[in-house]
């Protein structure tokens, strides 16, 4: 995952939960944050916006840390520029 | 305090036209679940609904009447008809004087002012149309029915989301039961059916891409459904005296707020309201046997209404039967609770237990007799039916049979 895409995921879950950027790592869980589902779900609605991608629901569902958040973007990214995740993952 | 029996009932939803066709869906365990044609919902995550498939306006309503009409006043009055004709009154002109009118309506004319919003917004028209206003304030199902029968008594709509009907129906039962009025006309309607709404519903994630499974393991959430549900409650020693037909009695409502969060389902909360309705029909839990329940199939709510449910009645729990009629007529909003209102009764009349449809997989987080997909015989006394609602607003229902 790129660190350019990494950082974005963080801000916009900072954002979204009105949290300082500071308390969002890459290594954060979704409890530790007092991420609830509804706030998760508006998480994903600011992602689909921020990247222009659409998260289906059954890519979410086991979601819970940023990490994965991170990681499914990244996937949902690559894809809609059509290459592969390994490619993506080798890093812009 | 009187007794309060309910002498008519009215409905029109996913599950058919009137009561009649409503009953035996229900009893069949048949599902109105099915493409939603309203809107065109191919590009959404969801596709599936339980609509009023094919409803035109004719022959309830001419067109100039029709043109007052949002769907979901359409659908209250529809319900309201077969109630009263139901009820058989004989309307003196101090009962249409007192008679009270109490509806629940969670987005009222929603499909109008979408209409309206489009019209203005996306085409750039400079007007809309006259009567945009009239047809989607939330009270028009309450004021269509006073003036569809004349009545002049107190009348009003409650909006309460989910829970809205429940609402509605309690404080109707009170208002009889406490002797303000002799005669109630009560329900619910609605019809959220527009591409902005189902959008708005989209983005909330709790929409089943599939059918509605309450209870089941492999649940995915709700589907949403349209329709009305309409009661006439009074007095039933006058009912007696009268010598009308008392389909089951009214004996309990109770309520309570979560105080917890605005999507999410409180265990506490639901299961103060059930016993606040336990408590207001002076009933043991274990004297219940049947509770229509909230019964979403989202994740949470079947997991926490099992443990609110467990919670109240103990051991008891294992002996009642539970099940969810939102699998077979969709969660109807505003008329859900007027729809499971109506499910209650008819179990109580009619010795049927309703079923919980499109059930696959036992979840052990909701362990209870879920009646699964197949209705059963059983002679049932007391029932609940429970609502609880986004925004933590419980309403609970109790009934008897008659």
């Amino acid at each position: 995952m790129s660190e350019e895409l990494t950082q974005r995921v963080l801000k916009v879950i900072a954002t979204s939960k009105r949290i300082p950027l500071e308390q969002v790592t890459i290594d954060g869980d979704f409890q530790q944050l007092n991420i609830d589902s509804m706030d998760a779900v508006e998480i994903l609605f600011a992602l689909e916006n921020e990247f222009d991608i659409n998260i289906p629901d059954d890519d979410v569902r086991e979601v819970r840390n940023v990490r994965q958040m991170v990681e499914g973007v990244a996937r949902l990214v690559a894809s809609k520029n059509g290459a592969a995740p390994a490619d993506a993952a080798a890093g812009q | 305090m009187r007794r309060v029996a309910i002498t008519g009932m009215g409905a029109i939803c996913a599950l058919g036209r009137d009561v009649s066709e409503f009953s035996a869906a229900v009893f069949e365990g048949k599902s109105g679940i099915g493409r939603i044609e309203s809107a065109d919902c191919s590009t959404m995550r969801f596709q599936n609904g339980a609509e009023v498939r094919g409803y035109r306006h004719q022959p309830y309503f001419d067109d100039r009447r029709a043109d007052f009409l949002d769907r979901f006043a359409q659908f209250a009055v529809i319900a309201a008809r077969e109630a009263v004709a139901g009820a058989g009154i004989e309307w003196t002109s101090e009962l249409r004087e007192t008679a009270a009118i109490i509806t629940g309506s969670c987005v009222g004319g929603q499909s109008t002012e979408d209409i309206g919003f489009h019209e203005v917004y996306k085409l750039g028209h400079n007007r809309v149309h006259p009567l945009t206003i009239p047809k989607t304030m939330a009270n028009a199902g309450a004021s269509h029915i006073s003036m569809e029968f004349g009545i002049t008594g107190p009348s009003f709509t409650f909006s309460t989301a989910c829970s809205s009907a429940a609402h509605a129906i309690g404080q109707a039962f009170w208002m009889i039961r406490g002797g303000i009025t002799d005669l109630a006309i009560t329900g619910g309607s609605e019809a959220p059916f527009s591409f902005g709404i189902l959008k708005a519903w989209e983005a909330m994630r709790v929409v089943s891409p599939d059918t509605c499974r309450p209870f089941s393991k492999d649940r995915r959430g709700m589907v949403l459904g349209e329709g009305g549900a309409m009661f006439v409650l009074e007095p039933l020693e006058a009912a007696l005296a009268r010598g009308a037909r008392i389909h089951a009695e009214i004996v309990g409502f109770g309520m309570s707020a979560d105080a917890n969060h605005i999507t999410q389902p409180s265990a506490e909360g639901a299961a103060r309201a059930m016993r606040a309705a336990l408590k207001d029909a002076g009933l043991a839990p274990e004297q219940v046997g049947y509770i229509n329940a909230h019964g979403t199939a989202t994740p949470t709510n079947d997991v926490t209404e099992t443990a609110a449910i467990r919670s109240v009645f103990g051991p008891h729990a294992g002996r009642l039967a539970v099940s969810s009629t939102k699998s077979m007529h969709g969660h109807a909003l505003g008329a859900a609770a007027a729809l499971e209102c109506l499910a209650a009764t008819l179990t109580l009349r009619d010795g049927i237990l309703p079923p919980t449809a499109n059930f696959n997989e036992y979840d052990p987080e909701c362990d209870l007799d879920v009646v699964p997909n197949c209705p059963r015989r059983a002679d049932v006394e007391y029932a609940l039916s429970n609502s609880f609602a986004f925004g933590g607003l419980n309403a609970v229902l109790a009934l008897r049979k008659a």
